[in-house]
């Protein structure tokens, strides 16, 4: 039990909790945008595995890391720019557009991989992100890279645009009240079609770094689900980047702590544990769905001339 | 501009959408093939031939098309009352493993009591699965569309530890399985040297009851009035928590439902792949049929042709049988652009 | 702040021209060669029945259609046709029916977006929130621009939506029905308000089927019937019958009432209350008995309670506190079966939402309340030639005009939807009618025969209880009325005592203004 508390104060355990959030993060910040907007994105899983895949295979080609990333945040907006026509404009139902482009997304990752990949052979590596100290701020214990400070600096954009910005009010307008934001003279189609282009580029940049630091290479089912779980934290966080923030940081937290904790209870069978996040993304949503007050025309589609 | 709804789309107009939605299959697959490097047109040939061209190419499509009936079925008839079950994955090997523990020799009864017994126990185990889900979104709001998933995920890790641990199978070699079903409760072939068993008698049967029900019961046109507007529904004394529920019961049931089919027609055990995604590709199935139940059969052939068609495609010309994937994901979408285009004019 | 547009405004123009608008939809004719002027500073009353083509009309003028034909001209200069850009740009606001703000956002955020660039850096909010309170005071409008708006009552929602468009600088203000969610003295004040705008050089378009309002405020009116002009001329020239006359083309026969000696009670409430979601639906200590024979009429602003009441007597919700009987029976736990067996039939307000599923033909419509009846179902499985036998006698009882009973609903008419659901409530020969809004944009053909069925109903012994939010109708139906105000219901006011002022008064809430600004 000792053990167990001790754990608590390594530093290798912060380190981790900060690597386990930083995908969480780029995730949850698209998500937030696209629903913000009013349009739920569940190509999300999709989204982020291919990311992952864009990302290695650029910089297994011969590009730099941040063009790797550049190129996720591209196929991130083009599976944006798919969504969006079929369930902006054209109105259809948000739950299976979204469905359908995981599923087109996952199936071109492994159509692709295995291409590029023979298989059975193990998927080269490449150099992924290296820890990096910002001047101002220094903290080598978090061995953070990049991309991490990247998405913590981008959930402040986010939060700023959102509530300090004519183009975050017109967005939250568009989320609450489309036929309000309308008659105010804001495109809410091309409103909308933007924030979940520029949404999914971020959350394909979730994806990049599971492949481009995190691990060194790519394989499939990297993802594993942690797409759904950045759906749960906007809901946690109750649409709000700051809470939603603090809620994957709770949750890398616990996440780390739980895959020590394995080493800690070996007769426990190690399936048990990484049960724990998916359970803990269910238990999450309870309490704050029930008061959910999220953007009031979420998932309705927005029929111009239809009253 | 605006969108204006149309009251019947013409004939010319659905043909020239499924015309489109062939058209952007048939583009995209050979798109890819070209990509993989095989020749196109003999790929598609031997995708062809994979699929519809011997007696053993058929069967092993309407194999392949079975569970998907089920998992079709299930989502069709959630998907109709607004209850978004992806978790068809997770409520199929709830029922597989329901089988499996039941089946191999726990318990001593003649087949006729045993087979439906063990059914049934599938039956209630994906139901079970899909409860929970349902009760939430009910009485807490929560989304369902993430806890069906998230659910995926944990029931397949609950397999892995049941596969390795209490359900194993100590004379198997190599990967994890559960022990074998007893002969007695393995369905019978419906042609011998093939793979089909009775098993798709089942599903058409129920597919056919679904149907019956959803247009002549009272409990299809209360789940109509509650998937279509649930507030006049309400209004009109329905009772929407127990549509919603029962809905929830069926579409589990029918989902573990597809699981126990696998092992007792087809595995005989449950292993960690036991299904290659026949969860996901049912809610494809369901969108293609409209959210019909006698349209899930055609759905069901289709999108097991193409994976057949796919794997026979990829034995012969090394395209990786994924392409399926894709092009049974792209169909989904396009016949969603599709159904834009046969349901709203554009007006000034 | 001076207006950049007076510069190039020439003297003495109109401040609004149309000239031959036109616009089909399909069959429809819903404007055909409508010329209308409106001077500046001048209030012009738009008068006409639902479905006269006043909306389509100011769809047009705020850019949402485009005209087959005709063109117009705002202060002098031509209107882009087809953009709600244009039109903002050249002066023209429309407060709206249905509000179109965003309930979880405060006043200044609704006013705000879409007036800056969505390139800027950052929004002004600190000069905006000044401006606000200037123009606020200006013209009486008093709101916090800080407040969410889910927070604001009905009236207040109303200032805001009228801010937006001065803010705007809106030089020629539309309103739409404005009246139709106000008490009547709400309403005087909308009327100052609206008179001092227009003493400040705004011109103003009040759309509304009110004739007396109408009258009292406007300088010009102007009625739309089945799409053409029929009339414009100055308000005084005109009175109430001419006008009625006008809107309908012929002279309005309303069904009326004859007076009935009353029978038992039917239905009643004592000291009933019941929660409900949000600040101020919800009912407290209401006693009411509705008689046989009888017609109670409910008023109030929308928003007092009525809901809540509706629940209880359309037996959809227990009360919390206290009981409600229908026909000696405690009605405790709704149990929608039981009550239809017992007599009850409802109208939704909406009929939309809550009336039928537009989906499904017109025989699942006329039997999905009684889906449990033997007539209609057995063992689980429906009675469909029982059921459409039912429901061809429904369409013809009630002139439904339709194609059939397999018809999808959804292509019904307003009025012949409405007649459905009337058909199917009535055809049972029901003993308590609750009625919410029966005839709530309907027409004039439509609203007679509404009135009448329900007229014919009380006579046959119904007990009928009719809540609306239009002092017309309740007056000229209910043998008793009774207000509704934060949930308390006042003491019934027989008809031989109904005066709209009282009335009026009662609808207010004891406090006076009804949100502390």
């Amino acid at each position: 039990m000792n053990e167990a508390i001790d754990l608590f104060f390594t530093a290798s355990l912060w380190a981790a909790v900060f690597r386990i959030a930083t995908p969480l993060i780029f995730g949850m910040l698209g998500e937030l945008i696209c629903e913000r907007a009013g349009v739920v994105n569940l190509g999300i899983e999709g989204i982020m595995t291919f990311g992952a895949l864009s990302a290695w295979l650029a910089v297994f080609h011969g590009c730099d890391l941040w063009t790797g990333m550049l190129v996720a945040a591209a196929s991130g907006a083009a599976f944006g720019l798919l969504h969006a026509l079929l369930t902006v404009p054209m109105a259809q139902s948000q739950h299976v557009t979204g469905l359908g482009i995981t599923l087109l997304a996952t199936s071109l990752v492994s159509f692709i991989y295995r291409l590029a990949v023979p298989a059975k052979s193990t998927p080269p590596t490449i150099m992924p992100f290296q820890p990096v100290d910002l001047p101002f701020l220094n903290a080598p214990f978090l061995a953070a890279t990049a991309p991490t400070y990247l998405a913590l600096g981008l959930a402040a954009v986010v939060a700023y645009v959102l509530w300090r910005t004519p183009l975050g009010l017109a967005i939250r307008m568009a989320g609450e009240h489309p036929q309000g934001a309308q008659a105010q003279g804001i495109n809410v189609l091309i409103l909308r079609t933007g924030c979940v282009m520029v949404g999914s580029a971020i959350m394909a940049l979730g994806g990049a770094f599971l492949s481009l630091a995190a691990f060194n290479s790519f394989v499939i089912n990297m993802v594993q689900g942690r797409g759904w779980m950045a759906l749960a934290l906007v809901v946690f966080g109750a649409w709000r980047p700051g809470l939603a923030l603090l809620g994957a940081l709770l949750y890398a937290w616990f996440d780390a702590y739980q895959l020590r904790l394995q080493h800690v209870f070996p007769g426990v069978p190690y399936q048990i544990f990484l049960m724990a996040p998916y359970v803990l993304s269910i238990a999450v949503l309870i309490p704050m769905s029930r008061r959910a007050s999220g953007p009031q025309a979420l998932m309705m589609p927005f029929v111009k001339g239809e009253r | 501009m605006r969108l204006e709804r149309r009251n019947a789309p013409p004939a010319s107009l659905i043909l020239l959408s499924i015309g489109l939605v062939v058209g952007l299959m048939a583009l995209s697959g050979s798109a890819l093939i070209y990509a993989a490097g095989a020749p196109v047109w003999a790929s598609w040939g031997a995708m062809f031939t994979g699929a519809f061209g011997s007696k053993l190419a058929i069967t092993e499509t309407l194999t392949r098309a079975t569970p998907l009936m089920f998992t079709g079925l299930a989502c069709a008839l959630a998907f109709r009352s607004r209850l978004w079950n992806i978790g068809a994955e997770g409520q199929l090997y709830a029922g597989a493993l329901a089988v499996a523990a039941l089946g191999s020799g726990a318990i001593d009864a003649p087949a006729v009591v045993l087979i439906p017994l063990v059914m049934f126990a599938a039956a209630l185990a994906g139901a079970a699965m899909l409860l929970g889900p349902a009760l939430l979104k009910r009485y807490m709001n929560v989304d369902d569309v993430v806890t069906t998933l998230l659910l995926n995920f944990i029931m397949a890790l609950f397999v892995s530890i049941m596969i390795q641990g209490p359900m194993r199978d100590p004379l198997a070699m190599g990967w994890p399985q559960s022990m074998h079903v007893l002969d007695s409760i393995t369905l019978d072939k419906l042609i011998s040297q093939s793979r089909l068993h009775t098993g798709l008698l089942l599903g058409l049967a129920l597919c056919a009851l679904l149907a019956l029900v959803e247009s002549r019961s009272v409990f299809g046109l209360q789940r109509r009035a509650v998937g279509l507007n649930p507030h006049a529904a309400h209004f009109a004394g329905i009772p929407a928590t127990r549509v919603l529920l029962w809905t929830a019961v069926g579409s589990g049931g029918l989902a573990g439902l597809a699981g126990a089919v696998e092992v007792m027609g087809l595995r005989g055990y449950v292993a960690g792949d036991l299904s290659p995604g026949y969860g996901y590709a049912g809610v494809i199935v369901a969108m293609l049929a409209q959210l019909h139940p006698l349209g899930v059969p055609a759905a069901a052939m289709l999108v097991a042709s193409v994976f057949v068609g796919a794997d026979a495609m990829s034995r012969a010309f090394n395209v990786p049988s994924f392409i399926a994937d894709v092009m049974v994901s792209l169909s989904l979408l396009s016949m969603m652009g599709a159904s834009f285009f046969l349901s709203y004019r554009v007006r000034r | 702040m001076s207006d950049p547009r007076a510069a190039t405004t020439p003297v003495g123009a109109p401040a609004l021209r149309l000239q031959g608008i036109s616009k089909r939809f399909g069959e429809v004719r819903a404007n055909t060669d409508i010329s209308l002027t409106l001077a500046q500073g001048e209030i012009l009353g738009l008068l006409g029945e639902n479905g006269a083509g006043k909306t389509t009309l100011i769809s047009i003028l705020f850019g949402h259609y485009v005209a087959d034909a005709g063109q117009i001209e705002v202060f002098g200069k031509p209107l882009e046709p087809g953009s709600q850009r244009a039109a903002i740009a050249a002066g023209i606001g429309l407060v709206h029916q249905h509000f179109t703000l965003a309930a979880n956002l405060s006043v200044l955020d609704n006013v705000l977006v879409g007036t800056e660039s969505l390139w800027q850096a950052a929004s002004a909010r600190q000069a905006a929130r000044a401006r606000l309170r200037t123009l606020s005071e200006k013209f009486g409008l008093r709101v916090d621009p800080d407040v969410p708006v889910h927070r604001l009552s009905v009236g207040e929602q109303q200032r805001v939506e009228i801010l937006k468009s001065l803010y705007r600088q809106a030089r020629v203000l539309v309103l739409d029905e404005p009246t139709a969610v106000l008490t009547p003295g709400e309403s005087i004040t909308l009327f100052d308000t609206l008179r001092k705008m227009a003493a400040a050089g705004l011109s103003v378009i009040l759309i509304s089927h009110k004739l007396d309002e109408v009258l009292r405020v406007a300088d010009q009116v102007a009625v739309l019937r089945a799409g053409e002009l029929v009339a414009q001329r100055a308000a005084r020239d005109l009175d109430r019958a001419t006008l009625a006359e006008l809107m309908v083309g012929r002279r309005v026969v309303r069904p009326t009432r004859k007076p009935l000696p009353v029978g038992d009670v039917v239905w009643s409430m004592r000291d009933a209350g019941l929660g409900g979601q949000g600040g101020r639906s919800h009912l407290r200590g209401a006693t009411l008995d509705v008689h046989a024979h009888e017609i109670v009429g409910v008023v109030g602003v929308a928003g007092n309670g009525q809901q809540a009441l509706l629940e209880l007597a359309c037996g959809m919700r227990a009360p919390r506190a206290g009981a409600a009987l229908l026909r000696g029976q405690i009605v405790d736990k709704p149990r929608h079966r039981s009550l239809r067996a017992a007599g009850l039939a409802r109208i939704p307000e909406d009929r939309h939402r809550e009336g039928v599923v537009g989906d499904l033909a017109l025989w699942h419509n006329a039997i999905i309340e009684d889906l449990a009846d033997p007539r209609f179902s057995s063992w689980g499985w429906l009675r469909k030639a029982a059921a459409l036998d039912y429901t061809r006698q429904l369409i013809q009882d009630f002139d439904i005009r339709c194609a059939g009973p397999e018809q999808k609903t959804r292509l019904l008419s307003g009025g012949n939807m409405q007649k459905l659901i009337v058909g199917r409530g009535l055809a049972a020969q029901p003993t308590f009618i609750v009625a919410s809004q029966p005839v709530r944009g309907l027409d004039e053909g439509a609203i007679a025969d509404v009135h009448a069925r329900l007229l014919a109903a009380r006579e046959r012994g119904a007990a009928v209880l009719l809540v609306t939010d239009d002092l017309d109708e309740a007056l000229e139906l209910s043998d008793r009325i009774v207000v509704i105000q934060n949930g308390r219901l006042s003491a019934p006011i027989a008809a031989q005592d109904y005066d709209v002022a009282t009335i009026g008064l009662l609808m207010l809430s004891e406090q006076g203004e009804t949100h502390a600004a």
